[in-house]
């Protein structure tokens, strides 16, 4: 079978330079439901496969001309078939996404965010299916890494492009919407894995613990990382201000939204942490520093450059979150009709401590879906 | 339980098992049961939406050593 393909490249692309695509999505209404390629410039149409196997006529008379027809499914496998039926049907404008929404979950766009003091350069890599961020520092040779995600290889290749090694790799905290890949890129690239020990209480291998204050410097002009204890997505959440310019929130504070309390299992528990680091904590800091997440829920969020980053003093002004006076009022935002908890959230946490090990195709299927880890 | 035809899909991806699904469905009567034998993950829930699709009963699905097994009553 060899049809047109389109890759996630491509369509992220798309995305990102606002292009109109048609998408037709054949997977089973649910799972479109649930998550989709998302673009405000995209319209979708939303027919499960095996509704087709007798034919496309039904839907013939729904299908632009004028634009592509992007046909996604879970893996790839049924957007080939569907696209060979509408080519033969006459549809010249029809591809198929290559590798479907497993691939598209697991792209990463390296996006520069700035270049920094003393030569140094900061990276931010979107995965613009899942919504989670991750980042590079580097400088004089050296990198390091923030909340990895487990495509390890992909910072593996950009590091040898920039001619540095990582040295340092970090979680932010222990993560529950998506596998890290943090302990296995330190391993690969001898580097020190850094976790906050407060959410490292179950984990079974060996990590170097990141407390409140601590200082790592990458490459000889020394860009300086300041950990600075933030809990209440989960109690050891752990934020960096990144060459006194950067403010790494990892989950506890996004765009147009607030961390969630509650994956962990103890929501009640955690509201108070994460009104004082939201209220207080993050109060003290300079409205100058540029807040950099580690996730975006909504493609809105994302700057014309591809980016998300904000200066926290706009999001003291803009973000609902941190504009809630009354406590209670707070304490009911964060713990009561939450969304939906992420896919396999459990399991990935245990994968996450190292309790468990699944292979690759297993890792694929838990992290189906958004990430799911923020309030509004 | 009474299985009228049993479908090996085993070690098929996407969107074979479906495919053949449908057309091993043709071969039983209505209100007989088809089992259905798949190493595809992904099956779970498109079978499951499929067969409610086409108004067929899953009567039962289960996992044994990486193989999901289906029964599908026939509408």
């Amino acid at each position: 079978m060899s049809v047109q393909e389109m890759t996630v490249q491509e369509v992220a692309k798309k995305v990102l330079n606002n292009e109109k695509l048609f998408v037709l999505d054949v997977r089973t209404e649910d799972a479109f439901e649930d998550w989709k390629i998302e673009s405000e410039s995209f319209t979708y149409l939303n027919v499960p496969y095996f509704d087709l196997l007798d034919g496309v006529e039904e839907i013939m008379d729904q299908l632009p001309s004028d634009q592509d027809i992007l046909v996604a499914c879970a893996k790839g496998g049924s957007s080939q078939m569907v696209t060979e039926m509408l080519e033969e049907a006459g549809v010249k404008n029809a591809y198929s996404l290559e590798g479907g929404m497993k691939a598209w979950s697991e792209h990463l766009e390296p996006v520069k965010v700035s270049d920094l003091d003393n030569g140094g350069e900061l990276y931010q890599f979107v995965r613009i299916g899942k919504g989670c961020l991750s980042y590079m520092v580097v400088s004089d040779g050296e990198a390091a890494v923030i909340d990895a995600t487990r495509m390890t290889g992909i910072y593996t290749d950009f590091a040898n492009e920039k001619n540095a090694k990582i040295t340092h790799v970090f979680d932010t905290h222990l993560h529950a919407d998506h596998i890290s890949g943090g302990k296995k890129l330190a391993e690969e690239s001898g580097g020190t894995y850094w976790l906050p020990p407060k959410d490292a209480g179950e984990v079974t291998y060996e990590y170097q613990p990141l407390q409140d204050g601590d200082h790592v410097s990458i490459g000889g002009t020394t860009i300086d990382i300041n950990a600075l204890y933030s809990p209440g997505h989960t109690i050891g959440s752990t934020s960096f201000v990144v060459d006194n310019r950067f403010l790494m929130s990892g989950d506890i504070l996004f765009i147009d939204s607030i961390g969630r309390p509650d994956l962990a299992g103890k929501a009640e528990d955690w509201v108070m942490d994460l009104r004082e680091t939201l209220y207080s904590r993050y109060k003290e800091l300079s409205d100058e520093l540029i807040v950099l997440p580690a996730h975006f829920m909504i493609m809105n969020e994302l700057n014309e450059d591809g980016t998300v980053a904000e200066k926290l003093g706009v999001l003291f002004e803009k973000n609902h979150g941190l504009n809630i006076e009354d406590q209670d009022e707070f304490r009911k935002m964060v713990t009561e009709n939450l969304p939906p908890q992420p896919n396999a959230y459990q399991e990935i946490r245990e994968t996450n401590m190292g309790k468990i090990i699944p292979d690759e195709e297993k890792q694929r299927e838990m992290e189906v879906g958004p990430n799911r880890c923020a309030v509004r | 339980m009474n299985v009228a035809k049993v479908l090996d899909a085993k070690g098929l991806a996407c969107p074979m098992p479906i495919v053949k699904t449908k057309k091993a469905m043709k071969d039983v009567e209505s209100g007989e049961i088809l089992e259905i034998h798949t190493t595809d993950q992904g099956a779970k829930s498109d079978l499951t939406a499929w067969a409610k699709s086409g108004g067929h009963e899953l009567l039962k699905h289960e996992e044994e050593n990486e193989v999901l097994k289906f029964w599908i009553k026939k509408a």
